[in-house]
């Protein structure tokens, strides 16, 4: 049992939560995720720990409602309990000074890469962060990302902030003018897909993080297994990070799609149950 | 080699000389052997959350006990991974001593209740009975007693826990919560030690929970045992990833000294086919895990499982965990739940009444076959498995003869869902941290005959030891690893441990 301490709306849909687990907290570092279970009866989901206070003994998590789980920890407040909150899972990221990194986020995947720009700022490196949403009001942690980055830039697909495009305009604008020494990139699959194969047009190594569907998460079933240069991998104990350049994108976005039919069904059922229980 | 002099004197005393005069041994063995009460097979097909096997009624236990002819030189005993004295618990079964023969049980054995369900009594105990052996009759029903005797302490409401040795303060930390760390546990208890497991999960009791179906072992039995585990002291934490949420070294500084590794086996296998990444292609852990741990069959929880009613469902291999896929899918609907196993029926790995009761519910065995490729549709879900036959040559290491493809034999069976159950390894995740752990070249922890790793404070047992086994190997490994940490820290800190 995990208590709940703070509670922000990041945008409409995007909730910022810092639960207490002091023992992940201590141990957590970039990169690393948890497998959170909201109650008795529900799922397992991963969730990207964004950072963590030693202090206080809590952990960050940002959560996009997509589903019956996030939605119902969005609708959790401070001083409720989520029922398990097992990590610090998966492997932390390989930071270490390059010379230029060059970051791309994309949506909810934003959240799970301020921590890793963080990190390659605090080894010295020259950071460039390109930010994408698509729209102005969903764009989440431009502050925080500013204070971690040497340049941001900001794409929205409507043009309502920033430039007007998707993340990978962003990015060739930056791969053009200078040499990049690496690249990382986490968001929607189909993002992470065109990001990578860019980014190979300009040899640039770019890390993708993975966001497979995941049951256990310490590596004993195989539902996020992914190809990577040919070989199966799992997310939650080989991953969540891999060489861009080599994973299977298309077979893991067919794979996000297992449960599709049953998970929009839940959906139209919680999102019934919910205006009810507003009413 | 077992002391014989000692189940002599035992097999003399008064009680027992009584009971084999009370009946002629041409009248024992006259009887056949009991048959179990079952849940007919079109009723029990559907039925997730009722035992199979209903159990032994107390005149059915009795009647059984006396078949036992109390050998001189009882044999089952040489059959059992952890030397049960069976002949005295089936003795004090006969004398309606039930409590009596729980006690003798709980000597050797932590968990009865759960061994009388899962052993293949037909390769161990039973196998070496002397009505095996010698009468080439069927053998004393050893497991259905051994269960008896448990569901009758666990029904009556009073269970008797062992007793347990004054504190000596010494924190010892057990690493996964299966059958090897909980018998490692209890035994550890009843010695004074402090003990606490660690379990990565949020439910207690490893693959006896997320592996095993509650149709052949309820939740609610692995429950019992637990608290009792509990109100002898023992100490649990779930969503405790030892090696991430704490390393070894900080339950070290912690005070903990000693630790036994228990993680299991619990790495799927593939195949590595071509198309095995398809959607509705699921290592049999998965598949096991979303219906028995999260309640994937429920309609009240959240974790989905593949749409099974009305469709093909194929499993691939042919031992437990395959007949645990397969029955599963049959109980939630599947049109066809398929076996596809590469060898014949004499190989299979299942207990034998595992295979018995999948026939009675209707599962196709399609034997001396294995998967080739899988065909999918555009939007990558499994639709086909390209399957080729296979002749049977020497036998290869394992001692069964050795599948060989049969050139030019391939054809396709329709499948929409295939669950891959060809074997588990050993959980990688300690061995990889801790790259001072000794291993063999399968990823298993070596250990001595102590259960003892190559670091000093660390024992190990189970399947994370031996691959993919059984639950009593793994309690067997965990009374030695007990016993042998036991020794270490009573050499250790002889100030402190009696």
């Amino acid at each position: 049992m995990n208590k709940i301490v703070d509670k922000v709306f990041l945008s409409e849909k995007v909730v910022q939560m810092d639960i207490e687990a002091p023992d992940i907290a201590r141990n957590r570092k970039p990169g690393h995720f948890v497998i959170v279970r909201v109650d008795k009866k529900g799922e397992r989901i991963p969730l990207t720990i964004v950072k963590s206070d030693l202090e206080k003994g809590t952990i960050r998590l940002i959560v996009q409602e997509v589903g019956v789980t996030s939605g119902k920890l969005i609708d959790k407040e401070v001083g409720d309990y989520v029922l398990d909150v097992v990590g610090p899972l998966g492997k932390a990221t390989d930071i270490k000074k390059v010379g230029t990194v060059l970051a791309a986020g994309g949506g909810v995947g934003i959240a799970p890469l301020l921590p890793i720009v963080e990190g390659f700022k605090k080894a010295g490196n020259r950071v460039i962060t390109v930010l994408a949403a698509r729209t102005k009001k969903l764009l989440i942690l431009e502050k925080e990302m500013r204070e971690f980055s040497d340049e941001v830039i900001i794409m929205t697909d409507d043009g309502s902030y920033g430039k007007k495009g998707l993340v990978t305009a962003g990015m060739e604008e930056v791969l053009k003018r200078e040499k990049v020494d690496e690249a990382v990139v986490i968001g929607p699959a189909i993002m992470m897909k065109f990001a990578a194969l860019l980014t190979k047009e300009y040899n640039v190594h770019t890390i993708a993080s993975l966001n497979t569907i995941m049951v256990d998460g310490t590596g004993m079933c195989g539902a996020c297994r992914v190809t990577v240069g040919g070989q199966t991998k799992f997310v939650c104990v080989d991953g969540p990070e891999f060489d861009a350049h080599l994973v299977d994108f298309d077979e893991m976005l067919k794979r996000l799609n297992a449960y599709k039919d049953y998970e929009v069904k839940a959906y139209e059922q919680f999102l019934k149950n919910r205006k009810k229980q507003t009413a | 080699m077992k002391d014989l002099a000692y189940y002599k004197k035992e097999r003399s005393e008064a009680w027992r000389v009584e009971l084999r005069k009370s009946m002629k041994a041409k009248e024992r063995t006259s009887r056949p052997r009991v048959k179990m009460p079952e849940l007919e097979p079109e009723e029990r097909r559907h039925i997730f959350d009722k035992e199979v096997n209903i159990g032994l009624t107390v005149e059915m236990a009795i009647s059984e006990a006396q078949r036992c002819l109390d050998c001189p030189d009882p044999t089952c005993v040489d059959g059992c991974p952890v030397n049960i004295n069976i002949p005295k618990f089936i003795k004090k079964i006969e004398a309606k001593d039930f409590k009596g023969a729980i006690a003798v049980l709980k000597e050797y054995n932590t968990l009865p209740a759960v061994c009388g369900r899962v052993c293949p009594q037909e390769e161990q105990c039973e196998s070496k009975c002397f009505y095996t052996v010698t009468l080439k009759k069927e053998p004393i029903a050893i497991g259905y007693l051994e269960r008896f005797a448990a569901d009758y302490e666990r029904l009556s409401g009073d269970s008797a826990i062992p007793e347990v040795k004054e504190s000596n303060g010494i924190k010892v930390a057990g690493i996964g919560s299966g059958p090897a760390s909980l018998a490692w546990a209890a035994d550890m208890a009843r010695e004074g030690y402090d003990v606490t497991v660690f379990e990565a999960l949020h439910e207690i009791g490893g693959v006896l929970k997320y592996g095993i179906p509650e149709y052949r072992l309820p939740n609610e039995i692995i429950d019992f045992e637990i608290e009792n585990l509990k109100r002898m002291g023992v100490k649990f934490k779930t969503n405790f990833v030892i090696g991430k949420t704490k390393t070894i070294e900080q339950l070290r500084e912690e005070g903990y000294k000693a630790f036994f590794i228990g993680t299991g086996a619990g790495l799927p296998r593939f195949m590595h086919i071509p198309g095995e990444n398809s959607i509705n292609i699921l290592s049999a852990n998965e598949f096991l895990t979303r219906v028995n741990l999260m309640g994937g069959a429920k309609e009240d929880y959240d974790t989905p499982i593949p749409e099974v009613k009305g469709k093909n469902v194929a499993v691939i291999g042919a031992g437990n965990t395959a007949m645990d896929a397969v029955r599963t899918s049959l109980r939630l609907g599947a049109k066809r739940a398929m076996i596809i196993y590469r060898r014949s029926r004499a190989e299979m790995p299942a207990r034998k009444e595992e295979v018995k009761h999948a026939e009675e519910e209707g599962v196709e065995f399609i034997f001396q076959t294995n998967p080739v490729r899988y065909i999918a549709d555009e939007q990558g879900r499994v639709k086909k498995v390209v399957v080729q036959k296979m002749q049977l040559g020497e036998p290869d290491a394992s001692g069964r003869r050795r599948p060989i493809p049969i050139p030019g034999s391939e054809y396709e069976i329709d499948a929409d869902i295939v669950i891959v159950a060809i074997g588990v390894s050993p959980n990688p995740l300690i061995p990889s941290i801790y790259p001072e752990l000794k291993t063999n070249r399968w990823g298993a922890i070596v250990v001595n005959e102590d259960q003892q790793t190559s670091v000093e404070d660390i024992f190990a047992g189970g399947d994370i030891t031996r691959g993919g086994s059984t639950v009593i190997l793994a309690m067997g490994d965990g009374r030695r690893a007990a016993a042998g940490m036991h020794k270490y820290l009573k050499a250790k800190f002889p100030e402190k441990v009696k």
